[in-house]
């Protein structure tokens, strides 16, 4: 008798016993699928969360203009339920609970706010506008009192300037600063410890580097408030003291570790045959690295800087502690804000449910658009790397 | 170990008498190797002849490979290995402090058991090692590549297609393609460690056919566990057991009238 027929069932029945057969291989392999299933779950729901607080910006249903039509409380029973639930301002739930009489106090409220306007606002053309529109958010606008056009995020005041183009500067500006620090040396480090560095030398940078990532942003932010920024100042003898420059910079310390980590395992993973068949037809080891390795760990390090790229983008305390003056300008040395901060720093003081805080959703659902394309772009273009080099075009 | 003890002086005028006038291009004298604690050589002494085919052949483990790269010191790769005694080619000490390992290698080429080409286009393949030398000029380039290629009798196949990425290449082709990446440098010697162990009889017939017509501009040195091959291609034949080296000289000697019985227990299959 075989060795294995104890175990097995007779006859040909036992082919039918489907997940039966490894119950505890089955409870854990749906245990998986299921936790999968809700790491999905949970992203939809966010994207979902935040889609759903912005949708009225996206729509243009939102009006932030300060003179609005005022509809006397008299006139309260003309209006359909809907009409005067949108005019009001108020959510479904609150809508019904209310009595008929609050909502008539709510009405005279409102019509009383509007008439305590002053007289010189109300013949200010911005005081009719309503700027949660995308002209007035992208666009630039000469308001009263200016003379250009200009884009201006000033969120508090009488008028809300919601221009969003200063964020989305700031937000390149730092992001490309800390790309353009980070990803050289990043991936240069990567190099030397996979391919360059002895094993000894190895042991000690890679645990090194990769500490760095440990470091909360909020630590990294400090040390660049009170150390970098006067060190690069000192250094480079520009203007402002807190900017982007200081702000990219900081920013690398972040972004370092996660692409050195991504970048070196992929260079570590390019199979040593490749290396000796370099090395053997008299390549130096710095030749095998950079023509040889590097091209083939390719895919790898694109998507070490694809990461890298939403790691900047998304990184909120460092910038937020170094600078956040919203101008337009290119220049790296002056200050930025990014959406982050923005988002950080105003959602506190934001109405929930007002123009504002919708606009803060907006700039979160922008974020999570250019995130996801750059991601989607980055795959794309792994797969196409990694094609060309399997030979499959 | 009686058998073992034969005189160093012996197996060399036993390699001279073979060579003819042919005088050695790699002397090997009282070579021993350690990984480490572990030795893998020990004490090897051997000469090999310029423009002639030697085969090194014994069971798994004894060291076969671990000396081929001594040749071209592809083991200073490896970490913690230590090396005593001296290899010579063309005269030069190899390990002296002076060498330069890449121009070395420039001159010893190596094909390896596992097809290994770059991911990148056939010609690229070809044309790596040249490049790296410097060479820029296309026309070259052109005329190299398709020289290596034909002299690793893989032209014809791949002519059309020599922008293509080499690792479309079947097994065969693409150890072949490794055999013309490491011709077209035109090294002196190619060390090959078991070229044909992962292909088929067709792909092997034309590698060994290959290798004969490479004996007339290249000193090869080969690994192979095929004694029918050791007998089809090569001129010398050496014999290792664990390390060391029991008997070298003329294949047609080794393989039909050899000294020590544990070389004929070998060559005729009975342990291995
Ligand atoms: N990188 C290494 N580190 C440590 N020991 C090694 C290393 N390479 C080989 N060895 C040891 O050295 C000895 C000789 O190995 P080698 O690879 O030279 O054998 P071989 O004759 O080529 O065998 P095979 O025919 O199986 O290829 C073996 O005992 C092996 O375990
Ligand atoms: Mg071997």
């Amino acid at each position: 008798m075989p060795p294995n027929q104890g175990n097995r069932t007779h006859g040909w029945m036992g082919i039918h016993r489907g997940h039966r057969a490894r119950p505890l291989e089955w409870i854990a392999e749906r245990g998986i699928f299921l936790v999968a299933l809700s790491t999905i779950l949970m992203i939809f729901l966010i994207f979902v969360f935040v889609g759903r607080e912005a949708m009225p910006i996206l729509f243009g249903q939102e009006n932030s203009a300060l003179i609005k039509p005022v509809i006397p409380p008299e006139e309260m029973d003309r209006l359909k339920p809907e009409e005067l639930q949108a005019y009001l301002g108020l959510s479904d739930k609150a809508f019904r609970q209310m009595e008929r009489e609050t909502l008539r106090e709510l009405m005279i409220v409102k019509q009383e706010a509007q008439e305590e306007i002053p007289e010189q606002l109300r013949n200010d053309p911005d005081a009719h506008l309503n700027t949660t529109e995308w002209s007035a958010m992208l666009l630039p606008r000469q308001w009263s009192g200016y003379d250009e056009p200009v884009y201006i995020w000033q969120p508090i005041g009488s008028i809300h300037k919601y221009n969003i183009v200063p964020l989305i500067i700031g937000s390149l500006k730092v992001t490309l600063v800390g790309l353009l620090v980070a990803v050289p040396l990043a991936v240069g480090a990567a190099i030397y410890v996979s391919q360059l560095a002895r094993p000894r030398v190895r042991e000690v940078v890679k645990p090194v580097i990769e500490m760095l990532s440990g470091i909360p942003s909020v630590v990294i932010g400090f040390f660049a408030l009170l150390v970098m920024a006067s060190v690069l100042q000192s250094v480079f003898g520009y203007q402002t003291r807190l900017n982007a420059f200081v702000a990219g910079i900081a920013l690398s310390f972040a972004v370092i570790p996660l692409v050195f980590s991504i970048a070196e395992d992929a260079l570590t993973s390019v199979p040593r045959s490749y290396t000796q068949a370099a090395l053997a037809l008299g390549a130096s080891r710095w030749q095998t690295a950079w023509q040889i390795v590097l091209p083939t760990a390719l895919p790898g390090v694109f998507a070490a800087v694809v990461l890298g790229f939403g790691r900047a983008i998304g990184e909120t305390m460092i910038v937020l502690m170094v600078c956040s003056a919203s101008v337009v300008s290119w220049s790296i040395f002056d200050s930025a804000r990014t959406i982050t901060t923005t988002i950080a720093a105003e959602m506190a003081e934001a109405v929930a449910g007002g123009h504002h805080y919708r606009i803060l959703f907006m700039l979160g659902a922008i974020l999570f658009a250019v995130t996801f394309i750059s991601n989607l772009i980055g795959d794309v273009v792994i797969h196409r790397l990694k094609h060309r080099l399997e030979g499959k075009r | 170990m009686p058998e073992n003890a034969l005189p160093k002086l012996e197996l060399k005028t036993a390699l001279a008498a073979a060579s003819g006038n042919a005088a050695p291009l790699i002397e090997i004298k009282k070579l021993s190797l350690f990984y480490g604690q572990a030795q893998a050589l020990k004490n090897i002494s051997l000469s090999i002849r310029e423009r002639v085919v030697t085969a090194f052949i014994g069971p798994s483990g004894c060291g076969k490979s671990t000396l081929l790269r001594c040749l071209n010191r592809m083991n200073d790769l490896i970490d913690g290995v230590r090396i005593e005694g001296s290899v010579r080619i063309g005269q030069h000490d190899i390990y002296a402090p002076d060498v330069d390992v890449i121009e070395l290698r420039k001159r010893v080429g190596m094909v390896f058991q596992k097809s290994n080409p770059f991911p990148k286009s056939i010609y690229d393949n070809v044309a790596y090692g040249l490049r790296i030398q410097g060479v820029k000029n296309k026309s070259d380039l052109d005329a190299a590549v398709e020289q290596s290629l034909r002299g690793a009798a893989l032209w014809d196949e791949v002519k059309d297609r020599l922008h293509t990425s080499a690792l479309g290449l079947s097994g065969g082709q693409q150890q072949r393609l490794c055999i013309a990446r490491a011709i077209a440098v035109k090294p002196e010697i190619v060390l090959m460690d078991e070229p044909a162990s992962a292909l088929d009889p067709i792909a092997t017939a034309r590698v060994e056919d290959l290798i004969l017509e490479l004996k007339r501009d290249f000193t090869i040195v080969i690994v192979t566990h095929n004694m029918q091959q050791a007998t089809r291609i090569s001129d010398d034949t050496a014999f290792f057991y664990m390390g060391e080296l029991i008997e070298a000289g003329p294949t047609q000697k080794i393989f039909t009238n050899p000294r020590q019985k544990r070389t004929e227990d070998y060559v005729t299959g009975r342990f291995g």
